[in-house]
This record gives structure tokens, C-alpha cells and sequence, in this order.
């Protein structure tokens, strides 16, 4: 087929007549370039699922990445015990609804296998003892990369990993020996045993998802939403009153209408006070919010200042 | 509202965290409780004042330096605009984590120091950004206040850094004076520069176009993944998954497969499994043909008229990025390109470029962490390629090292 001379300059007036692209386009288009080259760069990949709104946004990604087909991965969750159980059901509604092979591992055995220590007292947490089933599960079934959630705005040393983020056998990662990485052109060639952590919403703000998941419609657990709970009240912050938290003599019993902002274990994921109970009040909240996601939610992080960045070293995804 | 990717560069203490500090905290995007931990970091190091470098300080051993030793992505936004901001470290070993920074960049800022106007940095600096094809560039003059604010003072160093410009392609160059550490002509004028009429720092970012700079006119479709069910219902289906590089496919459009050459026509684009009339640049769509045709990753889709070159030979400027091994003549390495992996091998050394004189040194045997270099490889399949030049998304590649599998150069193929 031939262009006329007409219809040529047509289409350069169309082209340059066309509209900034929306942000949520180009974020939504290079994630899903993301995803696709996880498809075609490895032999065995898997996305971490953690019925989070994160990992709900990469498992919608992948569908339109891959429709009409499958997602060519098994969704993985590293399961420490300690999850919400409306994240859990989530996970399984969704899986089963996308038809997509979901594979479960819990922190619980790999703690009785082998014999690990848990932390105890206040603040006790799973959330380091999980690297220990994640590694496992990865060696089990010899995965070669693994898609995480993980966002640069979250906290800084994410804010200075890779997209293609090159882990060792023993899945550490090495901020001061990252892969360049070029353009889009993600390297990610590897030796057996080594893997692979990709994170295709590298780019997304907090809000980004937010307003991602409201556009395409996509459905989260109901803790995102405000609704009455009993808590206890620690240090300030609000965390679910659950027999998995160890108590501490100065725990006030409060009962609070909260939603989750983020979603993790119930020993580490404070809830914040809110009648938001629709997607569109969740987002004027978080606009107006003076406080960053991860500040006002996350307790692990606050440990010290390189609390993340030491447990990435360790393998932590 | 769209996106805009921009990288900062500047020599040690020239102020560009600062700078990036500045722009977050003048356009309200540095929240609460980040103030207080930044409030908490300088007293601890006894800054005595509140020091906005510190916000994008990422890892320990930085903090321990005072130093940026890799790329950081910040986010911001204002009303107009989303902005990526990517700071680059102004340390000499670590020119590659400029480059890195710069092939995803729409902008560059980068930083001259009014004391010492242009250094070797800022001739450094504006090579890599001239090299890797960024569309704009604007030179902050910092630490105006530390000359006095004085007008003669910039119109000297724009004068200098004018000629500099002119030994390199730069397409658009914005020279502001700027004061980071007062908040002059970042985000508000500068009532002590009145001299000064032209755009503050943000509103160049906020009002440059991006769209203009992409390359509409070549359509160049890289295949990714070949997307088959393999259902009942959809038996027969073959979807090519890829991300649109350049230029622009629609249903009906002729089109051939490179590198077997084969040919035939559009017979739908898809997105997200529903039909859409046409993909253009960035998108990431899934193409089907109306004949079935033997196509798999790394082949390229490209409109029938228009064709990128095709071949095994190829020159290009190579930043080296390997701080083990040296490239010589002969080494052999993987080539990716798009999605496309080829053996190469070097066949020359044309000449080094010296990047702070920018003269060209000949009878060059091996290239270290940081040379630039004009190079001669073959490929062991054809590449279809267009010039960096003309098309930063397909004149771009890197590579790979065969036993150690890490990124050791970026290509751009002339």
C-alpha cells in the first residue's frame, strides 16, 4: 500500500496536532514493556504477590501485558503468618478468577525446618525471616526472575536500585555493584543460581496506583477502605488487635474507624484514621496527605536509617 | 498531564542536590514527616541549618561520604506536569552512572559553579549530554549569590559555555542564573537578579515539548514475546507483543520483517486484548499480521517504505563502563539491541574522544572504565538499525560481557 502525498501530510498534521500523553499511559505502557521482557528474557519468572494494591496493580498490568492470553507466570506468596485475612482472600479470589497457578509458602515451616529464631518482645516482626522462604521457594522452583511491587518513591535505598535488579545465589543485593542500565534495554542475563528481582512500577508514585486502580476499576480487600476495627494503640501509631502481636504493658485497646494504606504483615502495617470508604476519598486524602506512604504506615523502616537498605542487602525483596 | 524525564550534573559541591531539594520543597512535594527526618539529619551532623541536600541522599554509604555514589530517581509534580528527576553523581569514576542517566532523559540540567564558571565537569558533562541525544539542555549558573548576584558575572560564563555549545549538538539551550541554596529563579524571580528576564528553572521544565522531540516519522516495532493461547476459542492466534520505538502502525499498513525480510499487512493492533485503530511511539501494543509468517523475538517490524539499515558491520561511539577488563581489537562480547542479542565482535579502535578537550586521539589499544571511543564491531546476525542520531530508540545498545553477563559499554550507532 502506497501514501499519497495527501494523505502523508495528513498524518503529519495529526501527529503533530496530537495531545501530550497522559501519564498514566506512558507509566502503564512501560510497565507492561517491563513484564513482557521478563517473558522473554527468562526461563522461569514468577510475580510476587502479596494481595497488597501494589502487587494487585502488577498482576492487572500483566493481564493486559499478555491478554488474550495467560499471565505466562505463577503468581508466588511468601506467606508469613502474620497477613491480613481479607489480603489472603483476596489472593485466592483473584487467582482462581484470572486462572492463574498461585503458589503458597509459608514462613511458618521454614522457621521449623530449620530450626530459625523468631524475634520476640515489642515490635517483633517475620518481616526479616521471610527472605529466609523466599530464597527457598526461589530455589525450589528455580526461579529465574521474580516481579515485585516495589516503587522508588517509596523509601531511598529503592529509590537507587535497578529496574533489572541483579541479585547473587545468595540473593543479596549490591547497591554499589548495579548493572548500568542503558535506554530500555534491561540486561538481564545470568548464571544458574543467581536471579533476578524486576520491578516494572519502578516509576509510580503512590498516588499514581491510586489513581491507576480507580481508572481501571480494579476492585481491592476492604481494609483499604475505611471500617470500624478494635486496635491497639502503640507509640501512636494504630496496629490490628490480633493474638499475633505480642502485648506490651503499655498498649492502650481502642477501637477506631481506620483504613490501610499500605498493606503488609498486621505486626509491621499501622492503620490510619479515616472515613475515606471509596476510592475517589482514599485519593483526596492521600492528595492532601502531609505524610509520606511508608512514614505513616510501616514500622520496620523506622529502626533505623538504613533499615531498608540493610535488608535488601540481605536478599529482602 | 504528561511525564518528564530530567537528569541533573554537576561537579562535587555545585550545589545540584541542593538544587533538587530546592525545586521539591519550593513546589510543596516534600512531605511532613521527610522534613523532620531531614530536621533530624542535620542537627545529628551538625549542619546547623536545615540542609535540603539531604533529601536525596539515599544510601549509607553516601550519607557517611556526603557523596552521591549512584543514580537516584526523585518524583515530584506540579499542577502542570509529573517530573522523574534523575541525579546523576558529578564524581569522575562514576562518569558511566551519568550516561546511565542521561539515555532516559528528555532534559538535562546541568550545574556550573558562578565562582569557577565552565570547568572540565561542566565540558564533561555537556559531551554526555550532547552524545546520548538529549533535546534540552539548560545550564544553571549556581551560587550566583556568592558573586554578588552580578549580571557581568553570567553574561561571561553564558558566553563561554555559548562556545562550548557550539563544538556539540545540542538542539535547545536555556542558560539561567540561579541561587538553590536562596530559591532565585528555581521556582520563584529572583528579586536580587532583576537584571534577569528570562524563565525560571521550573517554568523551562514545565513548558518544554517532549512529543516534538520523539521520532514519528519511522515505524519501528521490535518484537518482545509472541503472544499464543493456544485455546479453542482463540486457536490460531498469533500476537506479536512489543512496544512502539518509533513512528507510527495502523490496521492496513504494509510492513516487513527484519531481518528475513519477509512482508505483509497490518490486520490488527491490540491493546490489552481489544482492538485499537493505531499505536504510536511508546505504546505497548500487540500487532497481528494477516499472514502467518515465521517471527519470534528479537525480529524487528518495520513499515514497508521506510526502512531502518540492515547489517553486521557497525561504527558507534562507545562509553565503556567496565572497571575490570579493557576493551581491546578482537574481544569478543554480546550485543543487545532492542530486543535483538548478537555475538560481536571488535574490530577497531577508530579514536578515543578526550572528553574534557573533545580532541580525538588516534592509535588507541584499549579502552578503560570511562573512555569514550568510536568503534568498529560485526555482528554475528544483521542488526536493523537506524543512527542514534536520528532515532535515540533504535541507534541504542550495549555490551554485554560473556562470562560475567554485566552491561560493560553503551553503543550509540552512528
Amino acid at each position: 500500500m502506497s501514501i499519497s502525498v495527501n494523505e502523508a501530510s495528513d498524518i503529519q498534521r495529526e501527529i503533530s496536532e496530537r495531545s501530550a500523553p497522559d501519564y498514566l499511559d506512558q507509566l502503564e505502557a512501560e510497565a507492561i514493556y517491563i513484564m513482557r521482557e521478563v517473558a522473554g528474557q527468562f526461563e522461569r519468572p514468577a510475580l510476587l504477590f502479596s494481595g497488597g494494591k501494589d502487587s494487585i496493580t502488577l498482576v492487572h498490568l500483566a493481564k493486559k501485558a499478555f491478554a488474550p492470553g495467560k499471565i505466562p507466570f505463577p503468581l508466588v506468596h511468601v506467606d508469613t503468618g502474620h497477613n491480613f485475612i481479607e489480603a489472603i482472600e483476596y489472593r485466592d479470589e483473584l487467582a482462581e478468577a484470572i486462572n492463574a497457578k498461585l503458589i503458597v509458602r509459608y514462613v511458618e515451616d521454614t522457621i521449623k525446618a530449620k530450626g530459625l529464631k523468631e524475634q520476640t518482645g515489642k515490635n517483633a516482626s517475620r518481616n526479616w525471616l521471610q527472605t529466609f522462604t523466599l530464597l527457598d521457594t526461589i530455589e525450589e522452583f528455580e526461579f529465574d526472575a521474580c516481579i515485585g511491587g516495589a516503587r522508588r518513591d517509596e523509601e531511598k535505598a529503592r529509590a537507587k536500585e535497578r529496574i533489572f535488579s541483579f541479585r547473587d545465589e545468595f540473593g543479596q543485593w549490591d547497591p554499589k555493584r548495579q548493572r548500568p542500565e542503558l535506554w530500555n534495554l534491561f540486561n538481564g542475563r545470568i548464571q544458574k543460581g543467581e536471579n533476578v528481582r524486576v520491578f516494572p512500577i519502578s516509576n509510580w508514585t503512590e498516588l499514581d496506583v491510586w489513581a491507576y486502580l480507580k481508572r481501571e476499576g480494579i476492585a481491592l480487600p476492604s481494609i483499604y477502605f475505611a471500617h470500624e476495627r478494635e486496635l491497639i494503640l502503640r507509640d501512636g501509631k494504630l496496629l490490628n488487635n490480633t493474638p499475633v502481636i505480642e502485648p506490651d504493658p503499655e498498649d492502650q485497646i481502642v477501637t477506631r474507624q481506620v483504613r490501610f494504606r499500605t498493606v503488609g504483615d498486621m505486626t509491621c502495617t499501622a492503620a490510619v484514621e479515616s472515613a475515606a470508604a471509596t476510592l475517589d476519598e482514599v485519593i483526596a486524602e492521600i492528595t492532601i496527605s502531609r505524610i509520606s506512604e511508608r512514614g505513616e504506615t510501616r514500622i520496620d523502616d523506622q529502626q533505623t536509617e538504613a533499615a531498608m537498605e540493610d535488608r535488601k542487602k540481605g536478599g529482602y525483596f | 498531564m504528561d511525564l518528564l524525564r530530567f537528569i541533573t550534573a554537576g561537579s562535587v559541591d555545585d550545589g545540584k542536590s541542593t538544587l533538587i531539594g530546592r525545586l521539591l520543597y519550593d513546589t510543596k512535594n516534600i512531605l511532613a514527616d521527610q522534613m523532620e527526618a531531614i530536621e533530624r539529619a542535620s542537627k545529628t551532623r551538625n549542619a546547623g541549618e536545615i540542609d535540603l541536600a539531604l533529601l536525596t541522599d539515599g544510601l549509607r554509604s553516601e550519607r557517611e561520604q556526603g557523596i552521591t555514589i549512584d543514580v537516584a530517581y526523585k518524583y515530584f509534580q506540579t499542577p502542570n506536569r509529573k517530573f522523574i528527576s534523575i541525579d546523576a553523581p558529578g564524581h569522575i569514576q562514576y562518569t558511566r552512572n551519568m550516561v546511565t542517566g542521561a539515555s532516559n532523559a528528555d532534559l538535562a540540567i546541568i550545574l556550573v559553579d558562578a565562582r569557577h564558571g565552565v570547568v572540565e565537569q561542566t565540558r564533561r558533562h555537556s559531551l554526555i549530554a550532547s552524545m546520548l541525544g538529549i533535546p534540552h539542555v539548560i545550564v544553571a549558573v549556581n551560587k550566583m549569590d556568592l558573586v554578588g548576584n552580578s549580571e557581568d558575572a553570567f553574561l561571561e560564563i553564558a558566553k563561554s559555555y555559548t562556545e562550548l555549545a557550539e563544538k556539540l549538538s545540542i538542539k535547545d539551550l536555556t542558560i539561567i542564573p540561579v541561587s538553590a541554596l536562596n530559591g532565585d529563579n528555581i521556582v520563584e524571580r529572583s528579586e536580587a537578579m532583576s537584571w534577569y528576564t528570562g524563565e525560571t528553572l521550573l517554568s523551562v521544565l514545565e513548558n518544554v515539548n517532549v512529543l516534538k522531540d520523539q521520532n514519528q516519522e519511522d515505524g519501528r516495532f521490535a518484537v518482545q514475546y509472541v503472544i499464543r493461547p493456544q485455546t479453542d476459542e482463540l486457536h490460531d492466534y498469533r500476537g506479536y507483543a512489543g512496544r512502539v520505538q518509533s513512528g507510527t502502525f495502523k490496521k492496513g499498513d504494509a510492513i516487513k520483517v527484519l531481518p528475513s525480510e519477509r512482508e505483509s499487512k497490518i490486520a490488527k493492533i491490540e491493546f490489552g486484548g481489544n482492538e485499537i485503530p493505531q499505536a504510536s511511539v511508546l505504546e505497548s501494543v500487540t500487532i497481528l499480521l494477516e499472514d502467518d509468517i515465521d517471527i519470534s523475538r528479537g525480529d524487528m517490524i518495520v513499515t514497508v517504505d521506510n526502512s531502518p539499515i540492515v547489517s553486521q558491520d557497525i561504527e558507534a561511539l562507545v562509553c565503556w563502563m567496565d572497571d575490570k577488563k579493557t576493551l581491546k581489537p578482537g574481544n569478543k562480547y554480546v550485543l543487545q539491541h532492542g530486543t535483538a542479542r548478537s555475538r560481536c565482535s571488535i574490530r577497531g579502535i577508530e579514536y578515543q574522544i578526550d572528553i574534557n578537550s573533545y580532541e580525538k586521539l588516534d592509535e588507541v589499544e584499549a579502552l578503560k572504565l570511562n573512555d569514550v571511543a568510536r568503534i568498529v564491531l560485526r555482528t554475528a546476525q544483521p542488526i536493523a538499525y537506524d543512527p542514534y542520531q536520528k532515532n535515540r530508540a533504535n541507534g541504542a545498545a550495549i555490551l554485554i560481557d560473556e562470562t560475567s553477563n554485566v552491561t560493560v559499554g553503551a553503543c550509540m550507532i552512528e
